[in-house]
């Protein structure tokens, strides 16, 4: 087993089948390692102290930005630690919402993970302005063609996912950015899952905001990270206040520092930022376009052997990668969840905090197989096996 | 598959298939609830006629998996013509049932007995308690539209 020694869960859990990356990815043992580095020989606080301990945690805590702004090919101060992709999410939209008028309109799809979504409706009721959702095409995909149906002149933000965590399937983002642009609008970019299977240069796609989670690329959980083009994040106001974000304070009146650290206000994630960085380095050696092909590989088999079970119905595009949705036809997934769970097999049922996707697709919910590095052909084996003897199972019961 | 059998017994499944006292009447005579579950989409309403303190009519509709649907079918069988305080009881007892805890009166639980497998399975005990917890509800004198 290629990956027996780097992933604890695994070591410890021999016949786990794990198909649940999509939710949260196995944590690697030198992450682990580096949190307890933290606690155990220098585990102060940062940015603060002035002796030596401080000087080590701050210097591994401020290497992660680093670490991270050359994994997406941007500038250090572009990267904001945040608890999680839904906080970087609810920051920009939040501190956007400044800008927002009536009659404004922002414009998202039905691919969103709620996050993404929800914060942009809490906007457009308070401020007047219009929710406006792309058309998918018939398999759900989001196509450049159905976005220009949509930009218009009152486009001022474009929230869109790129990769959906139900279809697995990726946005022609950086096209759409270009429109976006042309009509002066923020593009805001959810690569929650994107981002731990494929290399995401934000130079080159040109979003102005990138946000996604380290739980989901073998990091610690608790941590996100919110990538801003500088001009645009330093422009945006802060939406915490409190220690370490300020730099004058005043009876009635304080300043901020510039970004990212007037969006870091209190204490940071100290230990999980600084472990996050050997997440980082790890699949910077495992390749992003290796680990791509491979979880694009394993996810096209599953989903073609899949759809050769009579009875089983699949929801996934020729794009999708390291995500396979599917159902037993007239099964409930929760019903047909417990014949994995029986079989050691970890995958999802439900709707994924993704309801607007569900709905379209006419279900209450799916069950979610999803790929990451450590799986392999014989995990999608077992995965089609159980879904065969799931089929016999239930036939009886399909009124 | 024992354990699937151990969930799925015989008496689910056919409550699931032929479900008893299945369709809303939706008159004035009786109060309604609707109990959902936002986080799996199971959605249950309960409708009963009291009368006398006693359950004359209760009847059920919704949508979800097979313990869901099937609790509710077996509920409306349990709990028809019984004592509202009785009902009360039957419903404390099939929580225990669920939580594999000990039951005081097994054979008022009746064909309920079936759900005692869910016990094994924590990720299915919300399926299996959510009519239960929308009949409970309406004795408690609510009625309306709720989320657990
Ligand atoms: C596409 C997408 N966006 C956002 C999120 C939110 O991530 P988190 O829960 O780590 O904040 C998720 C996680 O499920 C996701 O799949």
């Amino acid at each position: 087993m290629r990956y027996y020694d780097d992933f604890p869960v695994i070591k410890n859990n021999p016949d786990l089948v794990y198909l649940d990356s999509g939710a949260s990815s196995l944590k690697l043992q030198s992450v682990i390692d580096k949190m307890n580095e933290y606690y155990t020989k220098y585990g102060v606080n940062v940015h603060r102290g002035v002796y030596q301990l401080s000087y080590i945690a701050s210097d591994e805590y401020e290497e992660t930005r680093e670490v991270v702004a050359k994994f997406l090919n941007a500038k250090t101060k572009e990267i904001v630690f945040t608890s999680g992709a839904t906080s970087a999410l609810n920051l920009v939209a939040r501190s956007l919402s400044e800008h927002i008028n009536e009659g404004d309109e922002i414009i998202t799809s039905v691919l969103e993970h709620h996050s993404s979504v929800m914060p942009y409706q809490e906007i457009c009721k308070n401020k007047g302005a219009k929710l406006i959702y792309v058309p998918l095409d018939k398999k759900g995909n989001l196509t450049v063609e159905n976005f220009k149906k949509v930009l218009t002149d009152k486009t001022k933000v474009v929230a869109l996912t790129l990769m959906s965590n139900v279809l697995g399937n990726t946005t022609p983002i950086k096209e759409i950015t270009k429109l976006a642009h042309e009509k002066n609008a923020i593009v805001v970019a959810d690569g929650a899952q994107a981002v731990p299977h494929m290399k995401i240069d934000v130079k080159d796609l040109d979003v102005d905001y990138l946000a996604f989670s380290a739980h989901k690329m073998l990091g610690p959980t608790g941590l996100g990270v919110l990538y801003g083009k500088y001009k645009e994040l330093n422009s945006l106001n802060p939406i915490e206040f409190g220690g370490d974000m300020n730099d004058n304070v005043e009876l009635y009146d304080s300043t901020f520092k510039e970004a990212p650290y007037k969006f870091e206000a209190g204490t940071p994630k100290i230990a999980e930022v600084i472990a996050f960085k050997e997440a980082i380095k790890y699949l910077e050696k495992q390749d992003l376009n290796k680990i791509y092909e491979h979880d694009y590989e394993l996810t096209q088999y599953a989903i073609n052997k899949l759809k050769a079970i009579d009875g089983v119905e699949v929801y996934a595009t020729e794009s999708s990668c390291g995500i396979v949705s599917f159902n037993i036809k007239g099964i409930h997934p929760h019903d047909a969840s417990t014949i994995y769970d029986e079989k050691g097999i970890a995958l999802r049922a439900g709707h994924h905090c993704a309801q607007l996707i569900t709905k379209w697709l006419g279900v209450t919910g799916t069950l979610r197989a999803s790929i990451y590095l450590y799986n392999d052909y014989s995990d999608i084996d077992k995965l089609i096996e159980a879904t065969v003897v799931a089929c016999e199972y239930f036939k009886e019961w399909i009124i | 598959m024992s354990s699937m059998n151990e969930l799925y017994r015989q008496v689910i499944v056919e409550h699931f298939k032929n479900p008893r006292n299945k369709g809303l009447k939706n008159t004035d005579e009786y109060t309604k609830l609707r109990l959902k579950n936002p986080s799996c989409g199971d959605d249950v309403t309960i409708e009963v006629k009291i009368k006398d303190h006693h359950i004359e009519e209760i009847h059920h509709e919704g949508t979800g998996c097979s313990i869901c649907c099937s609790s509710a079918s077996v509920m409306s069988e349990v709990v028809k013509g019984k004592d509202i305080e009785e009902v009360q009881e039957v419903i404390e007892d099939f929580y225990n049932l669920i939580k594999g805890e000990d039951v005081t009166d097994e054979e008022r639980l009746d064909e309920a007995m079936a759900f005692g497998g869910v016990a094994q399975f924590p990720a299915r005990m919300k399926c299996a308690i959510l009519a239960w917890k929308a009949l409970g509800t309406i004795l408690a004198g609510k009625s309306g539209e709720e989320d657990v």
